[in-house]
Protein backbone atom coordinates (compact mmCIF):
# COMPACT_ATOMS: atom_id res chain seq x y z
CA UNK A 1 0.00 0.00 0.00
CA UNK A 2 1.23 3.47 -1.00
CA UNK A 3 2.39 5.27 1.90
CA UNK A 4 0.59 8.58 3.31
CA UNK A 5 3.16 10.49 2.02
CA UNK A 6 2.80 9.26 -1.92
CA UNK A 7 -0.51 9.57 -1.34
CA UNK A 8 -0.72 13.34 -0.46
CA UNK A 9 1.91 14.05 -3.57
CA UNK A 10 -0.53 12.32 -5.65
CA UNK A 11 -3.47 14.49 -4.83
CA UNK A 12 -1.52 17.84 -4.85
CA UNK A 13 -0.36 16.76 -8.21
CA UNK A 14 -4.02 16.22 -9.84
CA UNK A 15 -5.30 19.00 -8.00
CA UNK A 16 -2.47 20.88 -10.46
CA UNK A 17 -3.93 18.98 -13.07
CA UNK A 18 -7.77 19.52 -12.16
CA UNK A 19 -7.45 23.54 -12.50
CA UNK A 20 -4.86 23.40 -15.92
CA UNK A 21 -7.90 21.31 -17.09
CA UNK A 22 -10.36 23.61 -16.01
CA UNK A 23 -8.83 26.49 -17.27
CA UNK A 24 -8.69 25.11 -20.65
CA UNK A 25 -12.29 24.52 -20.70
CA UNK A 26 -12.73 28.14 -19.60
CA UNK A 27 -10.67 29.63 -22.19
CA UNK A 28 -12.22 26.88 -24.82
CA UNK A 29 -15.77 27.91 -24.25
CA UNK A 30 -15.09 31.53 -24.74
CA UNK A 31 -13.47 30.90 -27.89
CA UNK A 32 -16.40 28.77 -28.74
CA UNK A 33 -18.69 31.81 -28.12
CA UNK A 34 -16.71 33.74 -30.57
CA UNK A 35 -16.64 31.07 -33.21
CA UNK A 36 -20.32 30.86 -33.02
CA UNK A 37 -20.61 34.73 -33.71
CA UNK A 38 -18.26 34.51 -36.28
CA UNK A 39 -20.44 32.14 -38.34
CA UNK A 40 -23.45 33.98 -37.62
CA UNK A 41 -21.29 37.10 -38.76
CA UNK A 42 -21.09 34.93 -42.16
CA UNK A 43 -24.60 34.17 -42.80
CA UNK A 44 -26.08 37.47 -44.39
CA UNK A 45 -23.09 37.87 -47.21
CA UNK A 46 -23.43 34.07 -48.03
CA UNK A 47 -27.17 34.28 -47.96
CA UNK A 48 -26.79 37.72 -50.72
CA UNK A 49 -24.24 36.06 -52.62
CA UNK A 50 -26.40 32.72 -53.13
CA UNK A 51 -29.14 34.84 -54.14
CA UNK A 52 -26.75 36.85 -56.38
CA UNK A 53 -25.83 33.96 -58.28
CA UNK A 54 -29.39 31.78 -58.20
CA UNK A 55 -30.67 35.45 -59.88
CA UNK A 56 -28.01 34.83 -62.69
CA UNK A 57 -28.12 31.40 -62.91
CA UNK A 58 -31.89 31.60 -63.39
CA UNK A 59 -31.93 34.08 -65.79
CA UNK A 60 -29.36 32.17 -67.76
CA UNK A 61 -31.20 29.88 -67.75
CA UNK A 62 -34.39 31.31 -69.50
CA UNK A 63 -32.08 32.48 -72.00
CA UNK A 64 -31.75 29.27 -72.69
CA UNK A 65 -28.17 29.17 -73.37
CA UNK A 66 -26.42 26.21 -70.78
CA UNK A 67 -23.76 27.63 -68.19
CA UNK A 68 -20.87 25.95 -69.18
CA UNK A 69 -17.46 27.05 -66.96
CA UNK A 70 -14.19 25.49 -65.72
CA UNK A 71 -15.58 24.78 -62.83
CA UNK A 72 -18.43 22.90 -63.49
CA UNK A 73 -17.26 20.74 -66.01
CA UNK A 74 -17.33 17.06 -65.10
CA UNK A 75 -14.83 14.92 -65.85
CA UNK A 76 -13.95 11.40 -65.11
CA UNK A 77 -12.37 10.42 -62.26
CA UNK A 78 -8.63 10.01 -62.51
CA UNK A 79 -6.99 12.85 -59.73
CA UNK A 80 -8.90 13.23 -56.79
CA UNK A 81 -7.71 16.32 -54.42
CA UNK A 82 -9.14 16.38 -50.47
CA UNK A 83 -8.71 19.02 -48.40
CA UNK A 84 -8.40 17.50 -44.56
CA UNK A 85 -9.13 20.04 -41.48
CA UNK A 86 -7.77 19.05 -38.50
CA UNK A 87 -6.98 21.50 -35.89
CA UNK A 88 -3.81 22.98 -34.87
CA UNK A 89 -3.65 21.54 -31.00
CA UNK A 90 -4.85 18.18 -29.56
CA UNK A 91 -6.60 18.00 -26.38
CA UNK A 92 -10.06 17.72 -27.71
CA UNK A 93 -11.06 14.04 -27.56
CA UNK A 94 -11.46 12.24 -30.72
CA UNK A 95 -12.03 15.54 -32.71
CA UNK A 96 -8.34 15.13 -35.17
CA UNK A 97 -8.66 11.30 -35.12
CA UNK A 98 -12.44 11.54 -36.60
CA UNK A 99 -11.20 13.85 -39.39
CA UNK A 100 -7.67 11.73 -40.32
CA UNK A 101 -9.87 8.43 -39.94
CA UNK A 102 -12.66 9.51 -42.36
CA UNK A 103 -9.69 10.95 -44.70
CA UNK A 104 -7.92 7.71 -45.09
CA UNK A 105 -11.27 5.80 -45.32
CA UNK A 106 -11.69 8.38 -48.77
CA UNK A 107 -8.53 7.88 -49.54
CA UNK A 108 -8.65 4.22 -49.73
CA UNK A 109 -11.88 4.72 -51.76
CA UNK A 110 -10.70 6.18 -54.38
CA UNK A 111 -7.64 4.21 -54.31
CA UNK A 112 -9.75 0.97 -54.72
CA UNK A 113 -11.48 3.19 -57.86
CA UNK A 114 -8.57 3.65 -59.05
CA UNK A 115 -8.09 7.01 -59.32
CA UNK A 116 -5.02 8.67 -57.38
CA UNK A 117 -5.28 11.52 -54.47
CA UNK A 118 -3.07 14.59 -52.78
CA UNK A 119 -4.32 15.79 -49.80
CA UNK A 120 -4.27 19.54 -48.53
CA UNK A 121 -3.70 19.66 -45.11
CA UNK A 122 -5.38 22.14 -42.95
CA UNK A 123 -4.22 21.90 -39.17
CA UNK A 124 -0.96 21.08 -38.06
CA UNK A 125 -2.50 17.64 -36.48
CA UNK A 126 -3.80 16.28 -39.41
CA UNK A 127 -1.03 17.71 -41.35
CA UNK A 128 1.47 16.07 -38.92
CA UNK A 129 -0.45 12.58 -39.12
CA UNK A 130 -0.08 12.41 -42.92
CA UNK A 131 3.41 13.73 -43.12
CA UNK A 132 4.36 10.70 -40.63
CA UNK A 133 2.42 8.07 -42.69
CA UNK A 134 3.90 9.10 -45.86
CA UNK A 135 0.69 10.47 -48.04
CA UNK A 136 1.31 12.60 -50.86
CA UNK A 137 0.48 16.01 -49.69
CA UNK A 138 0.49 18.85 -52.02
CA UNK A 139 0.48 21.79 -49.47
CA UNK A 140 -0.07 22.29 -46.43
CA UNK A 141 -1.71 25.12 -44.22
CA UNK A 142 -0.49 25.02 -40.23
CA UNK A 143 -1.51 27.23 -37.24
CA UNK A 144 -4.10 29.17 -38.87
CA UNK A 145 -6.67 28.96 -36.27
CA UNK A 146 -5.47 30.99 -33.48
CA UNK A 147 -5.90 34.24 -36.04
CA UNK A 148 -8.43 32.60 -38.13
CA UNK A 149 -8.55 35.21 -41.39
CA UNK A 150 -10.63 35.08 -44.51
CA UNK A 151 -7.79 34.99 -46.47
CA UNK A 152 -6.55 31.93 -45.39
CA UNK A 153 -9.91 30.57 -47.47
CA UNK A 154 -8.66 32.26 -50.41
CA UNK A 155 -5.61 31.12 -50.55
CA UNK A 156 -6.18 27.60 -50.21
CA UNK A 157 -9.14 27.89 -52.74
CA UNK A 158 -6.82 29.57 -55.32
CA UNK A 159 -4.50 26.49 -54.35
CA UNK A 160 -6.60 23.78 -56.04
CA UNK A 161 -9.05 26.15 -58.33
CA UNK A 162 -6.11 26.51 -60.07
CA UNK A 163 -4.99 22.81 -59.84
CA UNK A 164 -8.59 22.01 -61.22
CA UNK A 165 -8.58 24.32 -64.19
CA UNK A 166 -5.31 22.88 -65.07
CA UNK A 167 -7.34 19.67 -65.37
CA UNK A 168 -4.45 18.42 -62.88
CA UNK A 169 -7.17 17.07 -60.55
CA UNK A 170 -10.50 16.19 -61.07
CA UNK A 171 -12.34 16.57 -57.81
CA UNK A 172 -11.93 18.37 -54.96
CA UNK A 173 -13.04 16.97 -51.37
CA UNK A 174 -13.53 18.58 -48.07
CA UNK A 175 -13.35 16.66 -45.00
CA UNK A 176 -14.60 18.59 -41.46
CA UNK A 177 -15.72 18.61 -38.58
CA UNK A 178 -19.42 20.38 -38.41
CA UNK A 179 -20.52 22.07 -35.85
CA UNK A 180 -23.81 21.09 -35.17
CA UNK A 181 -24.27 22.23 -31.45
CA UNK A 182 -22.36 22.46 -28.97
CA UNK A 183 -22.63 18.41 -27.78
CA UNK A 184 -22.96 17.80 -31.38
CA UNK A 185 -19.89 17.74 -33.88
CA UNK A 186 -20.22 15.06 -37.18
CA UNK A 187 -17.60 14.45 -39.62
CA UNK A 188 -19.08 16.05 -42.92
CA UNK A 189 -17.55 14.91 -46.51
CA UNK A 190 -19.01 17.58 -49.07
CA UNK A 191 -17.68 18.20 -52.45
CA UNK A 192 -15.96 21.44 -53.58
CA UNK A 193 -15.45 20.94 -57.15
CA UNK A 194 -16.97 20.62 -59.53
CA UNK A 195 -19.75 22.70 -58.36
CA UNK A 196 -23.37 21.81 -58.39
CA UNK A 197 -24.98 24.98 -58.25
CA UNK A 198 -27.98 24.98 -56.53
CA UNK A 199 -31.42 26.26 -58.67
CA UNK A 200 -32.83 29.21 -56.83
CA UNK A 201 -36.19 28.78 -55.39
CA UNK A 202 -39.07 30.51 -56.51
CA UNK A 203 -38.54 34.00 -58.22
CA UNK A 204 -38.87 36.14 -55.54
CA UNK A 205 -38.17 39.81 -56.36
CA UNK A 206 -36.22 39.29 -59.55
CA UNK A 207 -35.58 41.98 -62.01
CA UNK A 208 -33.85 41.95 -65.23
CA UNK A 209 -30.21 43.88 -64.40
CA UNK A 210 -27.88 45.62 -66.07
CA UNK A 211 -24.50 43.72 -66.04
CA UNK A 212 -21.25 45.70 -65.95
CA UNK A 213 -18.97 43.85 -67.15
CA UNK A 214 -20.90 40.66 -69.25
CA UNK A 215 -23.21 38.37 -67.69
CA UNK A 216 -20.29 35.70 -68.09
CA UNK A 217 -17.77 37.45 -66.65
CA UNK A 218 -19.87 37.98 -63.75
CA UNK A 219 -20.30 34.88 -63.85
CA UNK A 220 -17.29 33.67 -62.83
CA UNK A 221 -16.53 36.07 -60.91
CA UNK A 222 -19.40 34.48 -58.51
CA UNK A 223 -18.54 31.51 -58.62
CA UNK A 224 -15.05 31.78 -57.51
CA UNK A 225 -16.72 34.09 -54.59
CA UNK A 226 -19.10 31.50 -53.89
CA UNK A 227 -15.76 29.13 -53.57
CA UNK A 228 -14.03 31.34 -51.03
CA UNK A 229 -17.16 31.42 -48.71
CA UNK A 230 -17.79 28.14 -48.99
CA UNK A 231 -14.11 27.22 -47.91
CA UNK A 232 -14.45 29.81 -45.15
CA UNK A 233 -17.79 28.66 -43.81
CA UNK A 234 -16.09 24.69 -43.29
CA UNK A 235 -12.67 27.06 -41.69
CA UNK A 236 -15.24 29.08 -39.25
CA UNK A 237 -17.77 25.66 -38.67
CA UNK A 238 -14.55 23.64 -37.92
CA UNK A 239 -13.30 25.84 -35.65
CA UNK A 240 -16.12 26.12 -33.65
CA UNK A 241 -16.45 22.40 -33.79
CA UNK A 242 -12.50 22.10 -32.29
CA UNK A 243 -13.53 24.56 -29.46
CA UNK A 244 -16.63 22.84 -28.58
CA UNK A 245 -14.94 19.31 -28.68
CA UNK A 246 -12.11 20.54 -26.37
CA UNK A 247 -14.83 22.10 -23.76
CA UNK A 248 -16.46 18.88 -23.35
CA UNK A 249 -12.96 16.85 -23.25
CA UNK A 250 -11.86 19.37 -20.51
CA UNK A 251 -14.98 19.40 -18.97
CA UNK A 252 -14.79 15.54 -18.70
CA UNK A 253 -10.79 15.73 -17.55
CA UNK A 254 -12.40 18.20 -15.06
CA UNK A 255 -14.71 15.88 -13.67
CA UNK A 256 -12.64 12.53 -13.38
CA UNK A 257 -9.75 14.66 -11.60
CA UNK A 258 -12.23 15.28 -8.70
CA UNK A 259 -13.50 11.98 -8.68
CA UNK A 260 -9.75 10.86 -8.50
CA UNK A 261 -9.26 12.97 -5.91
CA UNK A 262 -12.14 12.31 -3.79
CA UNK A 263 -10.91 8.33 -4.01
CA UNK A 264 -7.82 9.52 -2.91
CA UNK A 265 -8.74 11.30 -0.11
CA UNK A 266 -10.23 7.98 1.12
CA UNK A 267 -7.16 6.73 0.91
CA UNK A 268 -5.61 9.28 2.49
CA UNK A 269 -7.34 9.24 5.30
CA UNK A 270 -7.11 5.34 5.71
CA UNK A 271 -3.62 5.60 5.86
CA UNK A 272 -3.57 8.36 8.03
CA UNK A 273 -5.99 6.20 10.51
CA UNK A 274 -3.80 3.36 10.26
CA UNK A 275 -0.58 5.11 11.35
CA UNK A 276 -1.75 6.82 13.97
CA UNK A 277 -3.28 3.26 15.27
CA UNK A 278 0.02 1.97 15.02
CA UNK A 279 1.85 4.62 16.79
CA UNK A 280 -1.09 4.55 20.02
CA UNK A 281 -0.90 0.68 19.90
CA UNK A 282 3.11 0.71 20.09
CA UNK A 283 2.59 3.49 22.74
CA UNK A 284 0.54 1.07 24.84
CA UNK A 285 2.33 -1.76 24.39
CA UNK A 286 5.28 0.30 25.50
CA UNK A 287 3.89 1.68 28.30
CA UNK A 288 2.42 -1.66 29.07
CA UNK A 289 6.24 -2.73 28.93
CA UNK A 290 7.54 -0.76 31.52
CA UNK A 291 4.79 -1.20 34.13
CA UNK A 292 5.52 -5.23 34.20
CA UNK B 1 -33.98 70.13 -53.87
CA UNK B 2 -34.12 67.56 -51.34
CA UNK B 3 -32.19 64.59 -52.01
CA UNK B 4 -33.95 61.40 -52.14
CA UNK B 5 -32.04 58.91 -49.96
CA UNK B 6 -32.22 55.03 -50.39
CA UNK B 7 -31.13 52.20 -47.77
CA UNK B 8 -27.32 50.69 -48.32
CA UNK B 9 -25.62 47.73 -47.30
CA UNK B 10 -21.47 46.95 -46.94
CA UNK B 11 -20.34 43.72 -45.86
CA UNK B 12 -17.18 41.90 -46.22
CA UNK B 13 -17.48 37.91 -45.27
CA UNK B 14 -16.47 38.29 -41.58
CA UNK B 15 -18.98 41.73 -40.97
CA UNK B 16 -21.12 44.22 -41.54
CA UNK B 17 -19.19 47.36 -41.97
CA UNK B 18 -22.18 49.42 -43.14
CA UNK B 19 -25.83 49.84 -42.92
CA UNK B 20 -28.01 53.20 -43.05
CA UNK B 21 -29.71 55.34 -45.59
CA UNK B 22 -27.53 57.51 -47.97
CA UNK B 23 -28.10 59.93 -50.74
CA UNK B 24 -25.15 58.64 -52.92
CA UNK B 25 -22.75 55.87 -52.96
CA UNK B 26 -19.37 56.08 -55.06
CA UNK B 27 -17.83 52.44 -56.07
CA UNK B 28 -14.94 51.55 -58.26
CA UNK B 29 -16.64 49.23 -61.08
CA UNK B 30 -14.48 46.96 -63.35
CA UNK B 31 -15.06 49.07 -65.87
CA UNK B 32 -14.39 52.44 -64.04
CA UNK B 33 -16.06 54.34 -61.00
CA UNK B 34 -19.62 55.23 -61.01
CA UNK B 35 -22.35 57.25 -58.63
CA UNK B 36 -25.61 55.87 -57.78
CA UNK B 37 -28.43 58.06 -56.57
CA UNK B 38 -31.65 56.96 -55.53
CA UNK B 39 -34.04 55.71 -58.28
CA UNK B 40 -31.35 53.90 -59.92
CA UNK B 41 -32.63 50.79 -62.23
CA UNK B 42 -31.17 47.22 -61.45
CA UNK B 43 -27.44 46.87 -61.80
CA UNK B 44 -25.07 43.91 -60.91
CA UNK B 45 -21.56 44.99 -61.37
CA UNK B 46 -17.94 43.44 -60.11
CA UNK B 47 -16.10 45.98 -58.17
CA UNK B 48 -12.27 46.60 -58.39
CA UNK B 49 -9.57 47.60 -56.07
CA UNK B 50 -10.11 51.22 -55.30
CA UNK B 51 -11.90 53.69 -53.09
CA UNK B 52 -15.97 53.75 -51.61
CA UNK B 53 -17.37 56.77 -51.09
CA UNK B 54 -21.18 57.42 -49.59
CA UNK B 55 -22.57 60.23 -48.71
CA UNK B 56 -25.68 60.73 -45.96
CA UNK B 57 -26.52 63.64 -46.89
CA UNK B 58 -25.11 66.61 -49.42
CA UNK B 59 -22.02 67.94 -47.32
CA UNK B 60 -20.49 65.25 -45.64
CA UNK B 61 -19.24 62.14 -46.83
CA UNK B 62 -17.17 59.13 -45.40
CA UNK B 63 -14.81 57.21 -47.77
CA UNK B 64 -13.37 53.73 -47.71
CA UNK B 65 -10.95 51.20 -49.05
CA UNK B 66 -12.05 48.05 -50.64
CA UNK B 67 -10.07 45.29 -52.90
CA UNK B 68 -13.27 44.43 -54.95
CA UNK B 69 -16.35 42.31 -54.57
CA UNK B 70 -19.95 42.54 -56.66
CA UNK B 71 -22.43 45.17 -56.36
CA UNK B 72 -26.09 44.88 -57.10
CA UNK B 73 -28.35 47.83 -57.33
CA UNK B 74 -32.17 46.52 -56.54
CA UNK B 75 -35.18 48.54 -56.42
CA UNK B 76 -35.46 47.68 -52.35
CA UNK B 77 -32.02 49.24 -52.05
CA UNK B 78 -28.50 48.89 -52.32
CA UNK B 79 -26.19 45.59 -51.04
CA UNK B 80 -22.32 45.62 -51.60
CA UNK B 81 -20.24 42.76 -50.92
CA UNK B 82 -16.94 43.04 -50.83
CA UNK B 83 -13.69 41.38 -49.73
CA UNK B 84 -12.24 44.06 -47.60
CA UNK B 85 -13.31 47.31 -46.40
CA UNK B 86 -11.81 49.72 -44.18
CA UNK B 87 -12.56 53.44 -43.01
CA UNK B 88 -9.95 55.87 -44.24
CA UNK B 89 -9.45 56.92 -40.65
CA UNK B 90 -8.74 53.51 -39.69
CA UNK B 91 -6.29 52.71 -42.19
CA UNK B 92 -2.69 51.13 -40.16
CA UNK B 93 -0.69 53.36 -43.09
CA UNK B 94 2.92 52.20 -41.67
CA UNK B 95 1.50 48.85 -42.10
CA UNK B 96 0.47 49.48 -45.60
CA UNK B 97 3.65 51.55 -46.69
CA UNK B 98 5.38 47.90 -45.65
CA UNK B 99 3.10 45.76 -47.43
CA UNK B 100 3.85 48.25 -50.65
CA UNK B 101 7.63 48.23 -50.01
CA UNK B 102 7.59 44.17 -49.59
CA UNK B 103 5.59 43.94 -52.70
CA UNK B 104 7.76 46.17 -54.71
CA UNK B 105 10.89 44.51 -53.60
CA UNK B 106 9.11 41.44 -54.93
CA UNK B 107 8.62 42.67 -57.83
CA UNK B 108 12.18 44.31 -58.23
CA UNK B 109 13.67 41.42 -57.19
CA UNK B 110 11.74 38.88 -59.95
CA UNK B 111 12.88 35.57 -58.66
CA UNK B 112 11.74 32.39 -60.21
CA UNK B 113 9.51 31.49 -57.82
CA UNK B 114 7.74 35.11 -57.74
CA UNK B 115 3.56 34.91 -57.63
CA UNK B 116 3.78 38.05 -60.21
CA UNK B 117 0.34 38.53 -60.55
CA UNK B 118 -0.19 38.13 -56.60
CA UNK B 119 2.44 40.13 -56.19
CA UNK B 120 1.19 42.92 -58.27
CA UNK B 121 -2.64 42.34 -56.46
CA UNK B 122 -0.52 42.83 -53.22
CA UNK B 123 1.04 46.42 -54.71
CA UNK B 124 -2.40 47.63 -55.83
CA UNK B 125 -3.96 47.04 -52.44
CA UNK B 126 -1.61 48.51 -50.56
CA UNK B 127 -0.79 51.62 -52.77
CA UNK B 128 -4.99 52.12 -52.51
CA UNK B 129 -4.61 52.09 -48.56
CA UNK B 130 -2.02 54.92 -48.48
CA UNK B 131 -4.18 56.27 -51.47
CA UNK B 132 -7.45 56.65 -49.29
CA UNK B 133 -5.97 57.39 -46.08
CA UNK B 134 -3.98 60.36 -47.73
CA UNK B 135 -7.72 61.23 -49.12
CA UNK B 136 -9.05 61.49 -45.92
Amino acid sequence: MATLREIRRRIASIKNIEQVTDAMRVVAAARLRRAQENILATRPYADKLNTILGHLISQANTEEEALVHPLLEIRELKHVCIVSVSADRGLCGSFNSNVTRTTTQRIEYYQDSGADVTLICIGRRGHEHFVRRGYDITDSYVNIFRQLEFQTAVDVVHEFEHLYTDKKIDKVEVIYNNFKSAILQTVLVEQLLPLEPEMPEGDELFLDYIYEPGQVELFEMLLGKHLNMQMWKVLLDSNAAEQAARMAAMENATQKAKELIDELILQRNRARQTQITTEISEIVSGAAALEG
Amino acid sequence: MLSRSFHLEIRTPEKLIYEGDVTSVQAPGVEGNFQILAGHIPFLTALDVGEIRIRESSDASQLMATTGGVFEVLRTGVTALVETAEWASEIDVSRAEEARDRAQEQLTANAPDLNRPRAEAALARAQNRIKVASNL
